[in-house]
């Protein structure tokens, strides 16, 4: 038989929560392997909206998030690259004075927290974005949010990782994982074979198989948000917006194009594949048509999709296994996953590295899934 | 229930499919986002235009006219809609537009005619306002009755090179030179496969002897090193055959090597592709009939093999027949056995063609990096190695996701090709390595209104 390879902690995922682990891990001294059926953030980390949002989170998942919003501005020295990152600021817009008066129970919880939004009624928006908006009664805005470029942040993590001594084994999925008294031994589907002494479940839209394999239920639902794109129109959109219950936000980058989506399209898990749909193109067009009427006449050039991994209650599951020691999960964030990745790898270290972490996280236990009748199959 | 067969692309060969569905009785659809059949090499001239078929379609204007007279012959057999874009495919159903609006058509048969465009490969000062596509500077010429400039310099290597710089003296325009990159000896090497189709092959023949005899040098061996002008083009750098520079004084540049298969559609579909060596792009997997390895949906023309007008014309029939085989139809054997033996007779030809006007991807694989290669998204080749090298793109839509080349309106169709070599060269692996775009919808750009306009409807019909 020939001798597994042998690693402190081994990564199953290389989206942006498995790249950011893997260089947390290797900062801490940690040997690391981190696999990945594809490539670096070829998945949701690659393809999702690009936004980076504070505002508007569970309340669960404030202080998660504002921990990550701490790690954004640094990552020029953290991975050698901003990722195009920019505190443009998020705006949430409302519709109805009862949509406002949400928005204004989400600034007041967020002020506890010491992050700043700032509530502008019809007449503030018309005075700050003048002609921008229409058909909205209000919106809220939390200047420190902002957006950055998807398809850069997963793979600088990982040459980051790379450069700091990880194994990053890209087209290589993990097959099965045992458990033994020596610790994790791992089968990829390129006849590797490896042990580690933990494990980290950070498998996107597919770790629920994961799960599955030391026992543990997690009623994940992959789902596909419907995204599209524009030519570059003259820049006039300074912040990310996003629309209260009416499935719209777009954001606009200073090349000029426009970046929206609203919807899900469709997507097949177990193929990998995922796409927009026309129907949901078109309701998401109407949408910016109403609420940005400047905005119609630009054309769109390209649409896509990603498969990411929901929960019912949209928080994710973070956090040590509840039947096997040495595990770690997090997963499952619910379409807003993109914004925590940098947090996500120094959480997950700690963890393993620590057994425990300064940021609260006991909401997203998997133990939320596995009471009575809850039995993974 | 009748079987609904939409047919995408109104040239040789979606009207002669059409005709051929239409005569089994079927109604077929026939979608075209130009304003009137005939498709690339038969376009029509817009309403005002009176020009005889003669001027407009030279040699070929007996067969132009048997096309649209085919056509025109249908009223009613077909449910043709021109001006109409087909910009997704979603399963069994297509998106259109159409006048500012879209809608969707569910069709149960399909066939794919969508003909072809042109290769580039990009060059210092491509960029330039009076450069222009070799196919391009010919629907000018046809569909606009102008030329693209008062002097042109016709470069790469094509049969349209010769072809069109005919066109353009013939109508009176200047040519400023003929540059092909090809050696001579290779096009004495291909005469023998273009004797084979003899009315063909001597066309060419006869359009380097005409330029000849006008005093207009048909030059071989001759490499394009850049395009010079500060706001409109002003000349081309060449390095002749003897290795000599030499500067071509122009204010209009046609270039073009040869053409590549428009297939966006049958990718949205789930087509499986091949790569075809032979002149190295990527093709629709076919089992030479027309049928796809997606049930239901079959390709035609030069969307599915780059060979030319005649075999569009014979491919159309081919594969409406396939469909009538394929419903249960009964089909004329004698019929079927004679097209697939013209078929086979001018794959040679065409063999013979890929060796004259041979693509010179060395240009575009060994291109300076400070070469702008992506237009649409100004990208460099320089940073498309980059993106390969340093960040680890093993492949062209890995290069695009880290440097957005390929990644603006075009999509790719223009740089695609010439990317796809850089990437194979900075990789040091064979062109195959470098990948495939994938194609995403919309294939052509729609407007916001347009997409929005179709909601609407569908909050009607709800
Ligand atoms: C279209 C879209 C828009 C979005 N917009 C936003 C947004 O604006 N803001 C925001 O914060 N979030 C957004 N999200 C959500 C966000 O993208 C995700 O929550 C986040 O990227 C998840 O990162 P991840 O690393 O957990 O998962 P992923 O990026 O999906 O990575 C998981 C990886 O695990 C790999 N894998 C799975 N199983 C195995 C195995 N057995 N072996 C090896 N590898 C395996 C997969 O190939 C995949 O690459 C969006 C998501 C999508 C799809
Ligand atoms: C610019 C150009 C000039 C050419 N000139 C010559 C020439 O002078 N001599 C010669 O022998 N050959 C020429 N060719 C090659 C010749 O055009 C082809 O061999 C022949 O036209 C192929 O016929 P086809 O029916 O396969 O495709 P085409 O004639 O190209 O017809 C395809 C049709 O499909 C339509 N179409 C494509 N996609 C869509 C879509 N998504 N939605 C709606 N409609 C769509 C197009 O508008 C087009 O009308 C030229 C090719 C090009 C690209």
């Amino acid at each position: 038989m020939i001798a597994a390879w042998h690693v402190d902690v081994a990564i199953i995922g290389g989206g942006t929560a498995g790249c950011s682990a893997a260089l947390a891990l290797r900062k801490r001294g940690l040997t690391v392997a981190l696999f990945e059926r594809r490539t670096v953030g070829s998945q949701a980390s690659g393809v999702n909206y690009g936004g980076v949002r504070q505002q508007g989170r569970h309340p669960a998942e404030l202080p998660l998030s504002r921990r990550s919003r701490e790690i954004w501005p640094r990552l020029p020295d953290i991975i050698g690259d901003d990722c195009e990152f920019a505190a443009t600021g998020h705006l949430k817009l409302a519709r109805t004075e009862a949509q406002m008066a949400d928005l204004e129970a989400f600034a007041a919880f967020a002020a506890e927290h010491g992050l700043e939004i700032r509530m502008m009624g019809a007449n503030a928006l018309a005075d700050a974005y003048p002609g921008m908006v229409s058909g909205v009664v209000g919106g809220s805005l939390c200047p420190s949010d902002g957006q950055a470029n998807p398809r850069l942040v997963a793979p600088a993590f990982a040459r980051a990782a790379a450069r700091a001594g990880a194994e990053i084994h890209e087209h290589e999925a993990v097959t099965g994982v045992a458990r033994d008294a020596a610790g994790f031994r791992l089968e990829t589907d390129r006849g590797g074979r490896f042990t580690a002494g933990s494990l980290i479940n950070v498998a996107g839209a597919w770790a629920d198989r994961v799960a599955k394999w030391f026992g543990e239920r997690a009623p994940i639902q992959a789902m596909a948000p419907n995204m599209m794109v524009s030519e570059p129109v003259p820049y006039r959109l300074p912040v990310n917006i996003g629309v209260c219950g009416a499935g719209l936000y777009v954001r606009q980058i200073p090349r000029g194009n426009l970046i929206f989506g609203g919807g899900k399209g469709w997507a097949d898990r177990h193929r990998m594949v995922a796409r927009p749909m026309a129907d949901v193109s078109y309701s998401a067009s109407a949408r910016l048509a109403e609420t940005l009427p400047w905005a119609a006449d630009a054309t769109v050039i390209r649409s896509w999709s990603g498969i990411e991994g929901y929960f019912e209650d949209e928080i994710p599951v973070i956090g040590p296994s509840t039947t096997t020691p040495g595990l770690v999960h997090a997963f499952g964030f619910s379409g807003h996953g993109f914004q925590l990745g940098p947090a996500i790898g120094e959480i997950v270290t700690e963890l393993v590295v620590d057994g425990r972490t300064s940021t609260p996280i006991d909401a997203f236990s998997i133990s939320r899934f596995q009471h009575a009748g809850h039995r993974a199959a | 229930m009748v079987e609904r067969v939409v047919i995408v692309g109104a040239g040789p060969a979606g009207v002669r499919a059409a005709q051929t569905l239409a005569a089994a009785g079927l109604r077929p659809t026939l979608l075209d986002e130009a304003p009137a059949t005939g498709g690339q090499i038969y376009r029509r001239q817009p309403a005002p235009f009176r020009r005889p078929y003669k001027t407009l379609y030279g040699f070929d204007a007996a067969k132009a006219r048997q096309v649209h007279t085919a056509f025109d012959g249908l009223d009613g057999a077909v449910d043709h809609r021109a001006r109409t874009l087909v910009w997704s495919l979603e399963g069994q159903r297509l998106c259109l537009m159409h006048e500012g609006g879209t809608e969707n058509l569910s069709f149960d048969r399909l066939i794919l005619a969508t003909g072809a465009m042109d290769r580039v490969i990009p060059l210092p000062g491509w960029t330039l306002p009076g450069v222009y596509t070799l196919g391009g500077a010919q629907v000018a010429l046809k569909h606009q009755a102008c030329a693209i400039g008062e002097r042109t310099c016709f470069v790469g290597s094509s049969p349209l090179l010769p072809y069109v710089a005919y066109q353009y003296a013939r109508a009176g325009a200047g040519v400023a030179g003929i540059i092909d990159t090809t050696p001579r000896a290779d096009k004495l090497r291909a005469l023998p496969d273009l004797l084979a189709a003899a009315g063909t092959g001597a066309k060419g023949l006869y359009y380097m002897g005409w330029l000849a005899s006008r005093g207009l040098r048909y030059r071989h061996a001759g490499i394009p090193i850049r395009i010079e002008g500060e706001s409109h083009v002003t000349g081309v750098v060449v390095r002749m055959a003897g290795g000599r520079e030499r500067h071509i004084a122009c204010d209009a540049v046609a270039i073009g090597y040869g053409l590549k298969c428009e297939h966006q559609l049958a990718d949205l579909a789930g087509c499986d592709f091949r790569f075809d060596s032979s002149n190295r792009q990527w093709v629709v997997a076919q089992d030479g009939v027309g049928r796809t390895s997606v049930a239901g949906i079959y390709v035609a023309g030069d969307g599915a093999v780059i060979r030319g007008a005649d075999a569009a014309e014979l491919a159309g029939e081919r594969a409406a027949l396939t469909v009538l085989e394929d419903i249960g139809r009964p089909v004329d054997r004698a019929r079927v056995q004679k097209i697939d033996r013209r078929i086979a007779g001018i794959d040679r030809f065409r063999r013979g063609l890929e060796t004259a006007f041979a693509y010179p991807h060395h240009l575009a694989r060994d291109m300076a990096d400070h070469v702008i290669l992506c237009r649409c998204e100004a990208v460099t080749a320089g940073e498309v190695r980059h993106a390969v090298t340093q960040l680890g793109a093993h492949d062209i839509n890995r290069a695009k996701a880290f440097c957005r080349v390929g990644m603006g309106r075009c999509q790719g169709r223009v740089c695609g090709p010439a990317a796809a070599e850089v990437i194979a060269g900075a990789l040091q692996r064979p062109i195959e390595a470098a990948g495939r775009l994938r194609g995403q919808a919309p294939i052509k750009p729609v407007p916001i209104s347009a997409l929005a306009d179709a909601a609407a409807d569908l909050t009607v019909a709800a």
